[in-house]
């Protein structure tokens, strides 16, 4: 009896996914009358407005995960290291994001860096593209701190410290040699995950006007038929790639840990 | 000396996480504190609660209306399906690979949310989705003549429950994890049911964690604009979406009212986040 509604509650899940799922695929394919085609990809493909969107929010994903860890890092190290007594602030914070819509989030970039503020970042492309990478490090915050929270709560930090300060390394030396190595698959499924929520992001790229992939989706969301099927199928790929990675870097950590 | 001793005193360790400090502060405190400055303030400076009480007009009470609705019903639903699905994986009796899956495909579909959800609802459901063409030519039930609209309230549920039952498993299944089986046994000892074991024993334990839970995911549809966005066409009358036409075109004749507006937003989703921390810490004196 159990076990029956137990299948009964996957079967739901099942159906409730896989439709949409096998939706989006049957529709992307169905570009040419009559059979099934790639055509809808490969009009996606050639289209110079997408390959210019998308390289844009790969290369702001890229920024947006170096900035993050070079902020989240040497943070979360310091905190765990000499100020245990600030960690529950440090939740605080990094949950804000969570809280504070990001519509509203951006609304206040707006006002706050306008061009008649004190610090007018949307005066310039560049300002604006900064505060755009900003923006999403801040949605990818409460990610990113979590994973490299959890990554350095697993290793001794200050043994490790110690033994490098020791041998004479300096701070920086003990960052990037002692302690990235050893959180560095934390840091990797921080990573591929801020990549995943930068890529199809609209409503900071929208209200910051920026030409990023999700304001094109939305675009052509409104002027295609088949088009949007297949970037969803695509974008679907993608964020499903993100999560593969994450597990095997989880799974290659494993490996290569020592028994204790 | 005594220099040096308060030199020495003085909380250098903050130092390190100043860089940190600034960040938060430039890009998610003070953009935060600037629109809810803004909303108690009229145009030559001074205190008011007047953009308060402008909210309460018809068109905003009901975006906000509408957006608590939408956002209760797909997070009640989210939270009874995703429970479900959680509860079959951990207790069920179920094959042990089928849990692995089940997290993976969840941690993978809800990050699938915002624009490309809409395709693929659109691509389903449209006029010429694949389950209304389905359901014409198989079983000759034409949806859109039974009333149907993608569009409408149960509709845009329906969409956002697709990201709220993975987040509900995710959120969910460590909680059951955490139920003991010495519990289980110490109820079937004394003479429980299984109904009754479920009743005054798990549920309670459960309780926290599933209110808590309920509360996030409401934040998290209210909060969400891009699905909605790409489904309607900012055409519907959400709160997100006002406050979204607000930003790009001034649509409500007071940017002071759009500042309100953002901070009634930052109230609901302030207190669901608060109801969420306060039972998760409920839930932790059982769940260790």
């Amino acid at each position: 009896m159990k076990r029956i509604l137990s299948w009964a509650a996957i079967a739901v899940g099942v159906v409730y996914f896989f439709l949409p799922l096998v939706g989006m695929l049957e529709f992307s394919l169905k570009m040419r009358r009559g059979e099934y085609s790639l055509d809808a990809y490969r009009s996606v493909m050639g289209d110079p407005q997408f390959q210019a969107t998308f390289g844009y929010s790969v290369v702001m994903a890229c920024l947006t995960i170096v900035f993050g860890v070079l902020v989240v890092v040497p943070t979360v190290f310091w905190v765990r290291l000499k100020l245990p007594r600030l960690r529950p602030f440090m939740e605080f914070i990094t949950l804000l994001p969570l809280v504070i819509p990001p519509i509203v989030i951006v609304f206040g970039y707006i006002r706050l860096f306008n061009t008649s503020s004190w610090l007018p970042l949307t005066g310039t492309t560049l300002g604006t593209d900064f505060l755009l990478m900003c923006g999403y490090a801040v949605l990818a915050l409460p990610y990113m701190y979590r994973a490299v929270d959890t990554g350095l709560a697993a290793i001794d930090l200050r043994t490790l410290t110690e033994a490098a300060q020791s041998l004479g390394a300096g701070w920086i030396t003990v960052l990037a040699k002692v302690i990235l190595p050893n959180v560095l698959v934390a840091v990797l499924s921080g990573a591929f995950l801020t990549f995943a929520i930068v890529i199809g992001e609209y409503v900071f790229a929208a209200l910051l006007d920026r030409p990023a992939f999700g304001p094109y989706l939305v675009w052509a969301g409104g002027n295609k038929a088949y088009e949007p099927a297949a970037l969803a199928v695509m974008t679907f790929a993608l964020t499903w790639a993100c999560m593969m990675l994450i597990q095997l870097a989880t799974k290659f950590s494993k490996h290569t840990r020592m028994p204790r | 000396m005594r220099s040096s001793r308060l030199w020495r005193a003085l909380p250098w360790n903050v130092l390190g996480v100043l860089p940190f400090l600034l960040f938060a502060l430039l890009f998610l405190l003070m953009p935060t504190a600037n629109i809810v400055a803004g909303a108690f303030v009229d145009d030559a400076g001074g205190f008011t609660l007047k953009n308060i009480f402008n909210l309460f007009t018809p068109e905003i009470i009901n975006a906000f209306w509408l957006s608590i609705r939408l956002s209760f019903a797909s997070a009640l639903i989210g939270c009874a399906l995703g429970f479900a699905i959680a509860l079959a994986v951990v207790l069920g009796g179920l094959p042990a690979w089928l849990r692995g899956i089940v997290m993976t495909f969840s941690g993978v579909t809800s990050n699938f949310a915002g624009v490309p959800l809409a395709f693929a609802y659109v691509a389903t459901l449209g006029r010429v989705g694949f389950v209304t063409l389905l359901l014409r030519d198989w079983f000759g039930v034409n949806i859109y003549a039974l009333g149907f609209n993608m569009i409408s309230f149960w509709g845009l549920v329906a969409a956002y429950v697709f990201f709220q039952i993975p987040l509900m498993v995710l959120i969910i299944t460590p909680a059951i994890d955490g139920l003991k089986r010495e519990w289980r046994e110490a109820a079937e000892v004394l003479g429980a049911t299984g109904g009754q074991y479920w009743r005054m024993v798990a549920l309670p334990v459960l309780g926290p964690s599933l209110l808590g839970t309920l509360a996030l995911l409401f934040a998290n549809a209210f909060g969400a604009v891009a699905t909605a966005i790409a489904l309607t066409g900012s055409l519907l009358s959400i709160a997100p979406i006002l406050l979204f036409n607000q930003i790009r075109g001034d649509v409500l004749q007071d940017p002071h009212l759009g500042y309100a507006l953002a901070f009634g937003m930052i109230v609901i989703t302030g207190i669901s986040n608060g109801v969420y921390v306060v039972m998760r810490t409920r839930a932790e004196r059982w769940i260790k």
